[in-house]
């Protein structure tokens, strides 16, 4: 078996199964746990209008805040519309998760991909750079911060190097290029990149508490 | 006993803030457990109430650090130590050693140590001196995260380690003990009332057997805004209510839930709740405090265990509801107004527009401060913060935001509806020299009625 048929073969699997189990593991575990009925009378019966209405304004800053935050918002939005684009935008992809699963759509041109890429990179690069200079961030990072940077940065560093065809055989930067997607799998339910998956039930929880309350969600 | 001449902890009710006089040698240790059972005790309580919802927030935080650009106290500092969620940094270590999903992995490789007596003693100052859970990283945070509901739960892990402020826990202790943290004891208020009532020739109900609406107060209203009491009485006797006060439950402040021990939380909450069933009370009326607001409103039928047999309405909602109505009419005031929105009653509690329904029905000019409503900023007192000696230079930092935000309104006149805000910009003004006087909502009206 040489790299790339065990990037495509068992490795697939086995980061696969280890992301699902992971995933369902952790939200069990937290999930599980008790929950407390609130007995306050409600002043407004909009709990589940309240979730809703956090879990999608929450995408972005209210006005107030904005003068403080836009900064470091900018970069992600950038970085996680960009990653969305390359993942979901190049054709390959899109063939790949046809095989998978069987929906497909029409792709972007190559051109869109490559840029996206390359801003994506920029911006995960400043995002980086943001995360070892600013005070507050430098203070509250640990292991899980970095590795969770690298593991999302790896699968774009190894696609472009792969498309270019720089630093190896094609098979071989491919087969690097799918470990370490597999390794973003893997990593995903032990780390920070959960939030991809839990910001739905802390905004959620948060919508609830405060849409009874009659309160800004 | 008389509050007055408690030798241990003697209260200071002369200077512009209430609190204990200031400890010529601090005690923030309670109790003497070695340090493995305090660091135990702490974790227990903090997880005793633990469940889904904290789990699921603890589980979410992504370092994004966006909190500490909504708080007073990173904002006036740029220290990032007040980074709000790092306020919890020991607990969440904690549950994610003790008790998380991956709780096992985190022991086996030791990537979470434990927590150490002397980390929970560091992080007091930034569990009670800094945080006055106003909630606006709650607000902020991309991910929802209710960090000033986290640092409740901390507190309660800190108060069962012996590890809270020493006026912190002098005044919950009191208040435990005497029924009111700040000297109101019954015989105390019940002085007062009679003096009130001569001096103000008005009516004030004690001990009624039976009412519609029990009133609740808050001691720091007893003891340095009497005069709400008075102002209280005449709106509900302007309305023709069957009202009382009661003397086995009038005390509204919570310094139980401020320090963090859940049973004196539910022993206070339940006194007034017991009162109000006791008297038939369809409505419980409280005072113009905000943590008094969240106790009772929200937490109360928590404590009680299931939902209360009464409404519970802050009084400037009660005021709002009757002005609405026209049951209550008052004078035109001419004059420009900024309102102080107190965190508990707006941001958290959601009782944001009947204040201002209040001031339009007096026809004030209402001059916003921005941000104001539920984005306001603190005053910096809440969350006891206000009764801290040591915290007092920090609290003085934070405030000069609230100075700001009301001299740039450009408004005549500075209106709030919590008696502990209102100390902390009494005290704020002491100390700044600054031109302008907080006034309370209540009395606003009650001195505006059309009889
Ligand atoms: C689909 C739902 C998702 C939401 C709502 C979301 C939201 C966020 C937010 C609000 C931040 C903080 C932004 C900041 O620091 O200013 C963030 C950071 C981050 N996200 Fe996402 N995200 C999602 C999915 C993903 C996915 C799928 C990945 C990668 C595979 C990802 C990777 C990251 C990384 C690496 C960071 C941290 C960047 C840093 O070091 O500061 N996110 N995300
Ligand atoms: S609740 Fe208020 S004081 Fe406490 S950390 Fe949050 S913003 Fe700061
Ligand atoms: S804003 Fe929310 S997600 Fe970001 S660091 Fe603070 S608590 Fe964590």
């Amino acid at each position: 078996m040489n790299l790339l048929d065990f990037a495509r073969g068992p490795a697939l699997e086995w980061s696969f199964a280890i992301f699902l189990f992971g995933v369902l593991w952790r939200l069990l575990g937290i999930l599980l746990l008790r929950r407390v009925h609130d007995y306050s009378e409600p002043r407004a019966h909009r709990a589940a209008l309240g979730a809703l209405q956090a879990i999608v304004r929450r995408t972005w800053p209210r006005k107030e805040f904005r003068a403080r935050t836009t900064y470091g918002l900018a970069i992600s939005y950038v970085f996680h519309v960009g990653l969305a684009i390359v993942v979901f935008g190049f054709v390959p992809h899109i063939l790949l998760i046809r095989s998978l699963l069987g929906v497909s759509w029409p792709g972007l041109p190559g051109a869109v991909i490559y840029f996206s890429a390359v801003v994506t990179l920029a911006a995960l690069v400043m995002a980086l750079i943001r995360r070892l200079t600013h005070p507050v961030l430098k203070l509250l990072s640990n292991f899980d911060d970095y590795f969770s940077w690298a593991v999302t940065i790896a699968p774009l560093v190894t696609g472009l190097l792969a498309v270019a065809h720089y630093g190896g055989r094609y098979e071989n930067l491919l087969a690097v290029h799918i470990l370490s997607v597999e390794l973003l799998f893997i990593w995903f339910p032990f780390g920070k990149l959960m939030h991809a998956v839990l910001f739905v039930l802390a905004r959620g929880q948060t919508g609830v508490v405060y849409g009874r309350r009659g309160a800004s969600t | 006993m008389s509050s007055d001449i408690d030798t241990l902890h003697p209260l200071d009710i002369e200077g512009t803030r209430l609190t204990v006089k200031k400890p010529a040698l601090r005690y923030d240790r309670q109790g003497d457990m070695s340090d493995d059972r305090r660091v135990e005790a702490a974790m227990r309580a903090f997880v005793r109430e633990f469940g889904a919802t904290s789990a699921a927030y603890l589980e979410s935080c992504i370092h994004c650090g966006m909190c500490a650009e909504a708080c007073h106290y990173y904002v006036q500092t740029n220290d990032p130590r007040y980074t709000p969620v790092r306020k919890l940094e020991p607990f969440k270590q904690a549950y994610k050693r003790e008790s998380g999903p991956f709780a096992f992995f985190y022991r086996m490789f030791n990537l979470k140590p434990r927590v150490t007596v002397d980390e929970l003693q560091q992080w007091q100052e930034l569990i009670y001196d800094s945080c006055t859970m106003c909630g606006r990283c709650t607000l902020i945070c991309p991910m929802g995260i209710d960090i000033a509901h986290l640092v409740g739960q901390a507190r309660h892990g800190m108060f069962q380690a012996g590890l809270v402020p020493h006026e912190l826990w002098a005044v919950a202790e009191r208040a435990e003990r005497e029924g009111s943290p700040l000297g109101a004891t019954p015989k105390v208020f019940k002085d007062r009332i009679d003096w009130l009532s001569d001096e103000h020739g008005v009516e004030i109900s004690v001990d009624r057997e039976v009412a519609d609406v029990l009133v609740s107060m808050s001691s720091v209203e007893i003891m340095k805004y009497p005069l709400a009491i008075v102002a209280t009485a005449r709106v509900l006797n302007a309305l023709g209510e069957k009202w009382t006060i009661r003397l086995d439950g009038y005390e509204a402040t919570n310094f139980g839930m401020l320090s963090g021990n859940a049973q004196w939380q539910k022993d206070l909450s339940m006194k007034i709740i017991n009162a109000a069933i006791k008297c038939k009370a369809k409505l419980l009326l409280l005072p113009e405090c905000g943590h008094a607001y969240g106790a009772m409103r929200w937490d109360g039928a928590n404590m009680y265990g299931k939902p209360l047999p009464f409404e519970v309405l802050h009084v400037s909602e009660y005021l709002a509801r009757n002005l609405g109505n026209g049951r209550l009419k008052v004078k035109n005031l001419p004059k420009s107004v900024t309102f102080h929105d107190p965190c508990q009653i707006a941001r958290r509690g959601g009782a944001t527009q009947a204040p201002r329904q209040v001031l339009g029905k007096l026809g004030v000019e209402l001059r916003e401060m921005s941000p104001s409503g539920d984005v306001n900023w603190c005053c910096g007192g809440g969350g006891g913060v206000v009764t801290i000696h040591r915290a007092d230079d920090l609290r003085y930092k934070v405030f000069q935001i609230k100075m700001k935000q009301v001299d740039e309104s450009g408004a005549e006149m500075l209106v709030m509806s919590c008696s502990n805000c209102r100390l902390t910009f009494d005290d704020g003004q002491a100390h700044f020299k600054w031109d302008k006087t907080a006034h309370s909502l209540l009395e606003l009206v009650a001195d505006n009625l059309v009889q």
